[in-house]
């Protein structure tokens, strides 16, 4: 495996920024109520992570290290206004129905992660690969938690009637505590899996660091709380 | 005060929850829910600059984007005058009042990158909110955050003793009881407001 296929193996199975990292909490619950609006949300996010990634790579000898925070925001918050208009233009039907996450993109802690853990330090070539594989491994997961709750709370998948009349959908699941619910048992499920594979850590996430979402803003949380 | 506004705290604090029904605040609600007391702390600064930074983004869409007509500007706008606004909290509390930055002053930087204040502002340009009603939504969508938080850090301090089995310890134990309340916020939608 060379080094570019390595970091998509590493966003999308290694450190899969949703279901190992879990960053990115909020759109991950609020979008999943379709399978669809989980493909929109994670696709909008690979598009601004991967250019966040390569612009942020190549200007990492420009920008002054003490203002490289302000800088980033101001990077991302630009990519996202593009995506805002486009989707708006080509897209409407999704534009309504992801609503104001789409501008929240710019707080995803994914993207400001990536860009203080990797991007700065790496050529543009790495950065970009390494924005492609984090944004298809938060696009499969967001994927995957829409079906599941799609298909338990409308008996949907894609949009298409899958389960037959019979069967009546349960509705919380396209709620608010199905969020909660379907990625807790996710969560649960991996840490069995580990488990039985004697792999000593279980997952668990950043624990709520979004304080500047990288690996010292990580420690200096875990030395207050 | 009439009563329109009374209304906004309701729907924002209990109805529209911020964090069990709209999904915004996530890594903070389940990251910094440990305890009552830090979770009360965060809950005070996030109230004060929620309510801040409602109130100056309103000002700010209403006299300066909007007269220049450019208003697809809010997103970047507000996500620097968020930040700036939280770093200028800091220092001016820093100089100030020692007592209430030692209290509250570490919770400050986690606060910039929490999506719940961007998402208030962006919410309340979409609400058509004038000044008075946003500073009222702020405010209210803030109550909300700390009543949700300091209850999961309730919670959690019983979880905390207790036998959990090995696979739910962690994480899913608090996205289970996060459920659990979000169920129970769900009630609140049934008022005839």
């Amino acid at each position: 495996m060379n080094k570019y296929t390595e970091r998509i193996y590493n966003g999308v199975v290694k450190e899969n920024p949703s279901l190992v990292l879990m960053l990115g909490m909020c759109p991950t619950l609020a979008v999943t109520t379709s399978a669809i609006n989980g493909i929109g949300m994670g696709l909008s996010t690979l598009a601004v992570l991967i250019f966040s990634n390569l612009i942020i790579s190549l200007m990492r000898k420009i920008i002054p290290d003490q203002v490289r925070l302000p800088a980033y925001i101001v990077i991302v918050a630009s990519l996202v206004t593009v995506v805002d208009l486009l989707l708006q233009a080509y897209a409407p039907g999704l534009y309504a129905s992801l609503g104001i996450y789409i501008p929240l993109i710019v707080v995803n802690c994914i993207i400001l992660g990536r860009a203080e853990a990797y991007a700065n330090k790496v050529g543009p070539g790495l950065a970009l690969f390494d924005g492609l594989g984090m944004g298809l491994g938060f696009t499969i997961a967001l994927t995957l938690i829409g079906m599941i709750r799609e298909l338990l709370g409308s008996g949907k998948l894609f949009g298409f009637a899958v389960l037959p009349d019979s069967v009546s959908p349960i509705a919380i699941f396209v709620k608010a505590p199905g969020a909660f619910l379907v990625i807790a048992l996710i969560i649960a499920v991996m840490n069995a899996l580990h488990i039985k594979n004697n792999s000593a850590d279980l997952v668990k996430g950043c624990d709520g660091c979004c304080n500047h979402c990288s690996k010292s803003g990580c420690q200096n949380e875990n030395k207050e709380g | 005060m009439n009563t329109s506004l009374i209304l906004i705290i309701i729907t924002t604090a209990l109805v529209n929850n911020v964090v069990l029904s709209q999904f915004l605040g996530i890594c903070s609600f389940l990251g910094v829910s440990k305890q009552i007391k830090t979770s009360l702390s965060l809950g005070v600064a996030v109230i004060f600059v929620i309510t801040l930074s409602s109130g100056v983004a309103s000002l700010l869409y209403d006299f300066l984007l909007v007269p220049l007509h450019l208003e697809y500007l809010e997103t970047i706008v507000f996500i620097l005058v968020i930040a700036a606004l939280v770093q200028i909290v800091e220092m001016f509390l820093k100089k100030t009042s020692p007592a209430i930055y030692n209290a509250l002053g570490i919770y400050l930087p986690l606060i910039t990158t929490n999506c719940a204040v961007l998402g208030v502002a962006l919410t309340n340009v979409q609400d058509g909110y004038n000044f008075i009603q946003s500073v009222t939504a702020g405010f209210g969508t803030a109550i909300g955050y700390t009543i949700s938080i300091v209850l999961l850090a309730g919670i959690r301090e019983r979880i905390d003793e207790a036998s959990v089995p090995l696979p739910f310890r962690g994480a899913p134990v608090v996205l289970l009881s996060a459920a659990l309340m979000s169920i129970a916020f769900m009630g609140f939608a049934g008022l005839s407001l």
